[in-house]
């Protein structure tokens, strides 16, 4: 367990590099930051000593070094257009996109999964019929137009939901919290919602399937043929073995949820990294999209790390003690 | 018929059968019709007998099994017959009911102990599992429970083999635990379908050995489904060959190796190679069992065999007495033999 650990870290130690690799690229060789940063009268001369004062006359591995260096200590410049550090910025945002993430995330989980086993468990049911008819469209309607749609029913025509913004937040400090108050958890409903609905569908079909093709095994078959209780078979042997595959995706969704909030937050104006990502696009401001890059590689990355420490968790088979005997 | 099964009755003495299946009948129904699997499958269990179900892939000796322990795949169904252990007709149980059984009254061994463990779950905890599902016992008895099971199927070191998962275990020692689950509730009745099959050479012996220690140590009966005829005449007390879905000729297993008078029990018999017969070529019944949807009118053998007569295609032949507690279904013994 141990080695599988350090192993994985330096595997991801070497992709956060190769990240780091491309923002620094972006960074440096996307037009010059020197002309960027100075406004239209600035003489070349002082130009020339910016330059050589933000070290950009170094050779180019010295310079990824130090940008490495600064990245971890989590300084990734100043913002071209906003004027303020990025990771100041960021830690201001990360709070609204970490809270609406993990709620989609959650609401998909919670639903997808018991819907998943409903559908595996009573295929014939109409309520079965209902939820994959349902996933179809969860599935096939972009992200963008079930939101547009939600503010146009609990927004506009009923007035029950606000439709943009997070409500008032309660600042903890190193964290700002819109679940503490009542607007804050109204403003989060309509984008949890949104941003989970297509999780939820790829949930409940991934599970469904899983579960189906787990029922048909031989294993399960001998737990039958051993008396066990349809509780104890299905919740326990079928549904432990369904959850393997399952927990893979949904890490990797996780991470997707993040990384594609960007839709959802435009939609209901959430101030979150996806926004903050979104304007520093119109504006190209550099610093912003490679911290942004960075730090989302950074959360695959991670998930990715506990996804693997998970299945070694689940599954004894890939745990390092294999004690093999012949008899 | 029933007088011959009567007969059968009275000559192993005033013992009533553990198991008693009669006219049994599973069909499939499917777009087309409804396929016929198994019929008129009459036969008696004692208790802590052994009897050998053997016949060609395809010939239902797997569904006559799944049939009692209640584990046919849907759409199968018991559509006649009746299968009355001690007394008690699993045929019209609930499902809810049969669960009660399965694992308590009746144990399963199937074929491939690769597939049969659930890989996430460690030997100690299918085991107490299944001893709790069954019986009034704490936990730590179950506990206790599950070591003795290992140690009598013949696991070393069961203390520490008790915490370990499928995947640690041999395919040898895999059958000796999915044995263990099996009889961990001292059922009466094992169904053990091709429970060799999967396994080593070697290993096969050593597996039919312990299913007949147990078998004897526990007075458990034994179904005992193969196409190993070398199998079923080390361990098996009766035989019963299965054809098309029918019974063809059931007896004991001496007289059957001995004696077999159906055409096609012959033709089994003759197939196995023997050591030193001299024959260089491998025996072999011409021509391939029918599919279920395409079985000939009459005795499904008859375009294989090489004693039909006319009767053959026109009628299904019943079971009759052709010797001592042995039974055949064909033509050729209608007339002398009678009913």
């Amino acid at each position: 367990m141990f080695v599988l650990i350090v192993r994985r870290t330096f595997q991801s130690i070497i992709v956060m590099l190769v990240v780091a690799l491309l923002a620094f690229t972006m960074f440096r060789y996307v037009g010059d930051p020197v002309a960027m940063l100075v406004g239209q009268e600035t003489s070349l001369q002082e130009r020339a000593a910016l330059r050589e004062n933000l070290g950009l006359n170094d050779p180019v591995p010295v310079q990824f070094g130090r940008f490495v260096l600064n990245m971890v200590q989590g300084e990734f410049g100043i913002s071209y257009q906003i004027g303020r550090p990025v990771s100041e910025l960021i830690s201001e945002r990360l709070p609204a996109t970490l809270e609406l993430s993990l709620l989609a995330a959650l609401f998909a989980l919670l639903t997808g999964i018991p819907m998943g086993i409903y559908t595996a468990l009573r295929p014939g049911r109409w309520l079965s019929h209902f939820f994959l008819t349902l996933s179809l469209v969860g599935i096939s309607l972009p992200t963008f137009l079930i939101g547009i749609l939600l503010i146009l029913l609990f927004g506009v025509i009923l007035g029950w939901l606000p439709t943009f913004g997070r409500g008032e937040v309660v600042d903890l400090g190193w964290w700002t919290t819109g679940l503490l108050t009542e607007s804050g958890i109204k403003s989060l409903l309509m984008p949890a919602f949104t941003l989970g609905i297509f999780q939820l569908t790829l949930i409940m079909r991934l599970v469904r399937s899983e579960m189906l093709e787990v029922l048909r095994t031989d294993y399960i078959k001998f737990a039958r043929a051993r008396g066990l209780t349809n509780r104890a078979v299905n919740f326990g042997h079928a549904l432990k073995n369904t959850l393997v595959p399952v927990i893979t995706i949904t890490g990797l969704q996780l991470g997707s949820i993040i990384a594609f909030a960007i839709i959802t937050e435009t939609v209901f104006q959430w101030p979150g990294m996806g926004l903050l990502f979104i304007g520093a696009i119109s504006s190209v401001d550099i610093p912003i999209m490679s911290a942004y890059l960075v730090l989302i590689a950074l959360f695959f990355v991670l998930i990715n790390l506990t996804v693997d420490i998970l299945y070694n968790v689940v599954d004894p088979r890939l745990r390092g003690d294999m004690r093999s005997s012949l008899g | 018929m029933e007088g011959a099964e009567r007969s059968q009755e009275e000559s192993t003495g005033q013992v009533q059968p553990l198991l008693s299946v009669r006219d049994l009948m599973v069909q499939f129904p499917n777009r087309r019709g409804v396929l016929t699997a198994i019929q008129d499958i009459s036969f008696d269990l004692m208790p802590g007998e052994i009897l050998g179900v053997v016949g060609e892939s395809g010939a239902g000796k797997s569904m006559t099994g799944n049939a009692i322990i209640g584990l046919l795949e849907p759409p199968g169904r018991i559509v006649k017959g009746e299968i009355l252990l001690e007394g008690k007709n699993l045929a019209a149980l609930s499902q809810q009911a049969m669960r009660r059984i399965r694992g308590r009254d009746i144990g399963a061994i199937f074929q491939d102990p690769l597939t049969s463990l659930n890989p996430l779950y460690t030997v100690g905890d299918m085991l107490v599992e299944t001893i709790l599902t069954h019986l009034p016992l704490s936990r730590a008895e179950a506990q206790t429970r599950a070591l003795d099971m290992l140690s009598e199927v013949g696991i070393p070191a069961p203390h520490e083999r008790i915490g370990h998962y499928p995947h640690q275990f041999s395919g040898g020692m895999r059958q000796r635990v999915v044995i263990a689950l099996a009889l961990c509730a001292n059922p009466k009745l094992v169904i053990a379908d091709e429970p060799t099959t999967a396994l080593d050479v070697s290993v096969q012996a050593q597996i039919i050995n312990l299913l007949k220690r147990l078998s004897k140590e526990h007075g458990t009966a034994v179904i005992l489904i193969t196409h190993d005829m070398g199998v079923i005449a080390e361990t098996a007390d009766r035989v019963c060959v299965m054809y098309a879905g029918r019974i063809v000729e059931i007896g004991p297993v001496r007289q059957i190796i001995s004696a077999p008078r159906h055409p096609y029990t012959v033709g089994l018999m003759a197939a196995i190679p023997k050591i030193g017969s001299g024959a260089d070529k491998l025996i072999q019944i011409e021509g391939v069992m029918p599919r279920l949807d395409g079985i000939p009118a009459g005795c499904a053998f008859n375009p294989r065999c090489p004693q039909k007569i006319e009767a053959c295609t026109r009628t299904v032949p019943p079971m009759i007495a052709v010797a001592e507690n042995q039974l055949a279904a064909c033509h050729l013994f209608t007339k002398p033999g009678g009913a």
